[in-house]
């Protein structure tokens, strides 16, 4: 019989997992998938562009129910994990029930954070994290709607970007002094402002919400400044806590994230743990692609191949339509790198290209992204460019082209 | 460009360039745009041109034309003045000037680019009424050797041959000439030769040349000792029984002097072979092709010309053939090939200073019949100044008033820098010009006259085988401008004499000047086309092209001279001339130990105010070049494209370096075209000293000693922009014109501030697309107005790349996103796919590739995730690659 697999957690991490065990070792696990939300996984990148109407829900949907019944999967979703019981290797349902496993991963992903602040669990407060946050939005808006959302980050971004998209009447408030500010550097986060403001948007940065006003219902948002901004509705996304309360219970190490190894075993050997509520070699990550390498190399494990995960290097794809940003590595340029930079304000571009000693190790891109994977690669392989490197910032075919 | 509309027919007229005298015709198309053709019906071309004629179309536009009169105020600023004022004004002084110093303190400087009529008309002005022979002209640093070299030798200024015998020679022997680059039309004439008569190709030159790559010989001699040679050559004719004893007896005199002489300077075979630096072999060759082949042309140019004994090189050449015979007959003779369209007709008319009219001299006789012919109250009675000559007395002062005419002596003149600097003190400085800014009139003129320019004058042209071809106008007038002949009888006028220059029009001079030739002729001068004194206006409009002489209206006999005998001497004898000890004026020392040798490139011509305005022209060198052989640059720490500057007495230039293995040791070379307007640090003639030959005046251009030294360029770059850009003081750069601009390039030894520079060229609202790699000094701006490009400035230490596709793109209305990066690239496009807009980030998987994959039978969103991996990992983009398959199946119904 085959070993008992249990997945808590039904998003991107899960299905990528299931994906790569059917590719390796179809029917050596028997594997159960436990999801909260009550549905098919989905792509969740995707949400912006839900909440945008550029998409249909059912776009959405990662994989449909007979490819998992073809990985011999059995879907237990719209139930939550409440407990795991690492003696006697079980995970308890919200439901009682109690679900025996062999081998445990844990892909509960993450939670968006709320500010502590005055106001905030008011009606109209909304996080951006899931179907029912759109459903909320998109409940929600009406061409009247005055939408805050705080947090210029990748999430506020695109959220401020869909709410725009429906209409509403869009301010994206900041707290820092620019855009992304852990992804683009001062100059794209520039073109980006004004590409959004381009688009209806109204950005405020420096701007530190004091708290969230209203009597039945969001009214308005007050910021430490004193100045005040009328609100219907305002989208918390300040950022992600990951999802780690079920292991802390069991007794498994966890910092910020579930703490697992080059593996992705936890301190418990039978139990892994991946994606957005794992932290590796102290960092927790909130892309998908670390989930998917992460996915690749636990599926290798799980099937008795040797792989480990060393890390990714981060690289950030805005996923804004019509605007492409894209940043990977050490984009600003510490002290002892060069720069190669291009732009050109007329088509909204920019492209930078940080190098220590001719060996490329970041790169931030506004408007035109095509290349960024190709530069991810050289950043990740650590070649010096050479020749490559003349005419690199203008792309792959111009530089291998020379 | 002019507007012209539509012309009726094509125009065919006569190329400006060089001596050769291409008949060309000039053709509107339905755009109005003018081309220049090869007129096949022109027997100096046949219908072919060069790569300079052929561009004429570029050169007619009225950029930086000088339209009407200008005079510099007090201030220093030229202002508009009328035709009235600014004509008044250049008679005022010019009556001034001859009245307060005397009329040798008066001096006009000319041109072979002139008209002859313009010529005649200022000739006899200076000449006959102003009362000096202070007339020079521009020919002077071109041919004045073979002027003079053709009358010691003739007793007149003949050239004897014809462009036939160029068919039917079996041995051509070029000295000092680049005929491939500098005369291409009769180098194919020759390169046909060989091919139809096997006739082989002799080249001697101190430097290999486009010529001399497709000799039978080259002969790389040592700068100066062409004499030697030809020494050598008459020595060996002699001994070996080939000279042409029954010619020499009946038509010559002076053979034993000469041969005396030659024994001294060049004894043997061998010796000559030491004294001109030559393997004694290939000398061996040059001896036994010249004796053993009867039909031999020996063609002449710059090489010998520009020597200070220019006039012997000539004399040693002439010796040859007269001793043999070889001269007038078909398929030999010396031939002298001229640099100028009109080099000829000016000497025709008496252009140069120590000729007075029509090929007569200054003999009393002469100038009482010139005198009698022209009714003219105050007869030159001296030969005048020539032209290093004319400008010395300039800087010394006792020259007070100069007119300039269709030349830029400020460049083209020995010691340029200082004849720049003497013009600038003179009382009465007027200059005809075609064009606003030159160096010359930036030296100080105080008056502009603005000149009709090729394609708006009328008049005839003389080529280097006398053949007179009509120049016919195709463009109006441009602005105020008027023919030169017009502006010197106006002048005249206003100076009393307008009787004398009364002429209606154009061919009435003509006539004038063609009755001249005649006068009191009766064979007593080889310049006789009295057969024209009597043209009608409208036979003048139709004439053909014609080589003098021509005595009689139906005068159609042989034109060559002096098959047998026939010589304009007092005993009709040629005369062998005794030489000089070939030897240079100046000799490299330690302090300058090198040679500097000067010339043209194969596209530009004198000093570029007319090929400079061609695109076309502009892309073969765009830079001045510093030629050098790979062992002096390495000795120098010189490498290829390098700065170079370049130092003699009496000034300097910086240039790029160009190893060049067909240099000889010790000899460098640079082109003469570039000048103040067109290059910070190339003015050549800057650096040229004045020696002169004794008997032509003509300076010895093509051997000053120089030093050399390696200039760090630093920042490197071009800009590309619709007008000129001022770049800082420091800054190396030089100019051509591109499609719709002016391309720049410069070297910033000091360093220049490069995004600033670009933000100087942006204008009002426009926006700057820039790539930076600073730690590698590049940097690069494309400066847009809208869509529209209207600069590009790329910077960099250690060179710069090529601007001919960002040339293609400049001046389009709008540039494609590709052609925009492409752009700051430096590389075209062409073969890059354009990925087109990215659907895929993840995998950087553009629209172009997945319609690829579609065609190919990708039928869903995973079918294509195979092919292309497009969509397998975030996924954000599969919504995208499903639209898209289902706008091409809907496409694919459509036309199903």
């Amino acid at each position: 019989m085959s070993e008992r697999l249990v997945i808590i957690g039904n998003g991107m991490a899960a299905a990528k997992l299931v994906e790569e065990i059917g590719k390796l070792g179809l029917g050596r696990y028997s594997i159960l998938v436990i999801g909260a939300e009550p549905m098919l996984a989905y792509n969740r990148v995707l949400l912006s562009s839900l909440l945008a109407g550029e998409v249909a829900r059912d776009d959405m949907v990662l994989k449909n129910r007979d490819w998992w019944r073809a990985q011999g999967v059995t879907l237990l979703y719209g139930e939550a994990a409440t407990a795991i019981d690492t003696h006697a290797r079980t995970v308890v349902l919200d439901s009682g029930k109690i679900i025996p496993f062999d081998r445990l991963v844990i892909a509960t992903g993450s939670t968006p954070i709320r500010l502590p602040k005055p106001g905030m669990d008011l009606p109209g407060v909304l996080t951006f994290r899931d179907h029912d946050d759109v459903s909320a939005m998109l409940d929600a808006t009406s061409p009247v709607t005055r939408a805050v959302v705080i947090g210029g980050g990748l999430l506020g971004i695109e959220a401020a970007h869909g709410l725009s998209k429906t209409g509403a009447r869009v301010t994206l408030i900041h707290l820092m002094d620019r855009l992304m500010e852990r992804q683009l550097d001062p100059e794209a986060a520039v073109l980006l402002r004004r590409e959004l403001e381009a688009r209806g948007i109204e950005i405020m940065l420096g701007a530190d919400t004091a708290a969230v006003e209203g009597d039945a219902c969001v009214e308005a948002v007050r910021l430490t400044d004193g100045r005040v901004l009328p609100a219907d509705m305002v989208i918390s996304a300040v950022g992600i806590r990951p999802n780690a309360e079920l292991a802390r219970a069991a007794g498994l190490a966890v910092n910020r994230g579930i703490v697992v190894d080059d593996g992705l075993a936890t301190s418990d050997p039978a139990i892994s743990a991946l994606g957005e509520c794992a932290e590796h070699r102290g960092t927790c990550y909130g892309l998908v692609e670390p989930a998917y390498d992460q996915a690749k190399v636990l599926a290798a494990r799980l099937c008795g191949r040797p792989a480990a995960y060393a890390g990714t290097v981060l690289a950030t794809n805005l996923k804004v339509s019509g605007m492409p940003v894209f940043s990977a590595g050490d984009f600003i340029g510490a002290e002892g790198t060069e720069a190669i930079i291009y732009r050109d304000p007329g088509l909204a571009t920019y492209r930078k290209l940080v190098l220590k000693d001719d060996v490329p190790v970041g790169t931030v891109l506004v408007g035109e992204t095509g290349d960024g994977l190709w530069y991810l690669d050289l950043i990740r392989r650590g070649e010096k460019l050479g020749p490559l490197r003349e005419a690199i910032v203008f792309g792959r075919s111009f530089a291998e082209a020379a | 460009m002019n507007a012209l509309g539509t012309l009726p027919k094509p125009v065919a007229t006569a190329c400006p360039y060089c001596g050769v005298g291409c008949g060309v015709l000039m053709t509107a198309d339905a755009s109005g745009a003018i081309t220049a053709s090869g007129d096949p019906d022109h027997p100096a071309n046949r219908g072919r041109l060069c790569v300079k004629g052929s561009a004429l179309g570029e050169t007619i536009g009225l950029e930086g034309r000088l339209l009407h009169p200008m005079i510099r105020s007090r201030s220093g600023t030229l202002e508009r003045v009328s035709w009235d004022s600014a004509l008044s004004a250049t008679a005022e002084g010019l009556s001034r000037i001859a009245r307060t110093h005397g009329p040798d303190a008066a001096a006009f400087y000319l041109s072979g680019q002139l008209l002859t009529e313009d010529y005649y008309a200022a000739n006899k002005l200076m000449k006959g009424f102003v009362g000096t022979a202070n007339v020079d002209t521009n020919s002077r640093l071109c041919m004045a050797s073979s002027v003079a070299g053709h009358r010691r030798g003739f007793g007149s200024d003949t050239v004897p041959g014809t462009y036939e015998d160029l068919d039917e020679a079996d041995l051509l022997v070029l000295v000092g000439s680049n005929a491939a680059w500098c005369h291409p039309i009769l180098w194919q004439r020759m390169l046909a030769t060989k091919q139809a008569r096997g006739a082989r190709i002799v080249v001697i030159d101190p430097r290999k040349t486009a010529t001399s790559a497709d000799a039978d010989l080259m002969l790389a001699i040592r700068p100066g000792m062409d004499a030697a040679l030809f020494s050598g050559l008459l020595v060996h004719l002699a001994e070996t029984g080939a000279l042409d004893r029954a010619y020499i007896d009946a038509h010559t005199t002076g053979l034993d002097q000469a041969l005396a002489r030659a024994r001294e300077i060049a004894p043997t075979l061998a010796a000559t072979a030491i004294t001109c630096g030559l393997p004694e072999a290939d000398v061996a060759t040059l001896f036994a092709w010249f004796t053993a082949n009867p039909r031999v042309v020996t063609l002449y140019s710059q090489g010998v010309n520009q020597s200070a004994q220019g006039t012997d090189k000539v004399s040693a050449i002439l010796n040859c053939h007269l001793a043999t015979g070889r001269i007038g007959r078909v398929g030999m003779g010396p031939f002298s090939l001229t640099g100028q369209p009109n080099a000829m007709g000016g000497r025709e008319v008496g252009g140069l200073a120590n000729m007075l009219a029509a090929h007569m001299g200054f003999s009393g006789t002469e100038i009482d019949r010139v005198g009698r012919f022209w009714g003219a109250p105050r007869m030159a009675e001296r030969e005048g100044l020539k032209a290093i000559q004319m400008f010395d007395a300039v800087e010394a002062g006792s020259i007070k008033a100069l007119w300039v005419m269709a030349t830029n002596p400020a460049v083209s003149l020995p010691r340029a820098d200082a004849v720049r600097r003497a013009m600038a003190g003179l009382d009465h400085f007027v200059v005809s010009e075609n064009m606003l800014s030159n160096d010359t009139v930036n030296s100080g003129a105080h008056i502009l006259l603005p000149a009709a320019a090729w394609g708006e004058k009328d008049g005839t042209v003389t080529n280097s085988e006398r053949r007179i071809s009509r120049q016919r106008p195709f463009l109006p007038l441009p602005g105020e401008t008027r023919p030169d002949w017009w502006i010197i009888a106006e002048v005249a006028k206003r100076m009393g004499y307008g009787e004398a220059f009364d002429w209606p029009d154009v061919a009435s001079i003509f006539r004038e000047h063609a009755a001249l030739s005649s006068f009191e002729n009766r064979g007593s001068r080889d310049f006789d086309i009295g057969g024209f004194s009597h043209l009608s206006n409208s036979d003048y409009e139709v004439l053909a092209p014609v080589q003098w002489p021509v005595r009689t209206p139906t005068d159609l006999g042989d034109k060559r001279f002096f098959a047998e005998g026939g010589f304009f001497t007092p005993d009709a004898r040629a005369r062998f001339i005794a030489i000089d000890q070939p030897d240079l004026k100046a000799e490299p020392d330690p302090a300058f130990p090198y040679l500097l040798n000067t010339g043209r490139m194969r596209d530009h011509w004198h000093t570029m105010t007319r090929t400079g305005k061609a695109p076309t022209l502009g892309r073969h060198r765009v830079e001045p070049l510093l030629e050098i052989h790979p062992d002096d640059a390495a000795v120098e720490g010189l490498a290829a494209g390098d700065l170079a500057e370049v130092t003699s007495t009496h000034g300097k230039a910086t240039l790029r370096v160009a190893v060049e293995p067909g240099q000889s040791r010790g000899s460098l070379f640079a082109p003469i075209h570039w000048n103040g307007e067109t290059a910070s640090h190339g003015r050549i003639g800057a650096l040229v000293q004045p020696f002169t030959d004794p008997w032509s005046g003509q300076p010895e251009m093509k051997a000053t000693p120089v030093s050399l030294t390696r200039v760090a360029p630093g920042l490197e770059g071009f800009i590309l922009s619709h007008g000129a850009v001022d770049l800082p003081a420091g800054t190396v750069w030089a100019r051509a014109a591109i499609d719709g601009g002016l391309g720049t390039v410069f070297a910033a030894p000091q360093g220049l501030d490069a995004p600033a520079l670009a933000r100087t060229l942006k204008p009002e609202g426009g926006s700057i697309s820039e790539f930076e790699d600073a730690a590698r000094g590049v940097y690069r701006a494309a400066i847009f107005d809208g869509e529209r490009l209207v600069a590009v400035l790329f910077a960099a230490l250690g060179g710069r790349p090529s601007w001919s596709w960002i040339e293609t793109q400049f001046g389009a209305p709008e540039l494609s996103p590709l052609a925009r990066k492409a752009l700051l690239s430096g590389r075209s496009p062409d073969g890059l796919a354009d990925a087109g807009p990215t659907i895929c980030a993840c995998f950087a998987i553009g629209l172009t590739a997945i319609k690829a994959a579609i065609a190919h039978g990708a039928c869903d969103v995973d079918a294509v995730g195979v092919a292309l991996k497009a969509g397998t990992n975030c996924g954000s983009c599969r919504p995208e690659i499903k639209r898209v398959i289902e706008t091409l199946n809907g496409q694919a119904r459509t036309l199903a």
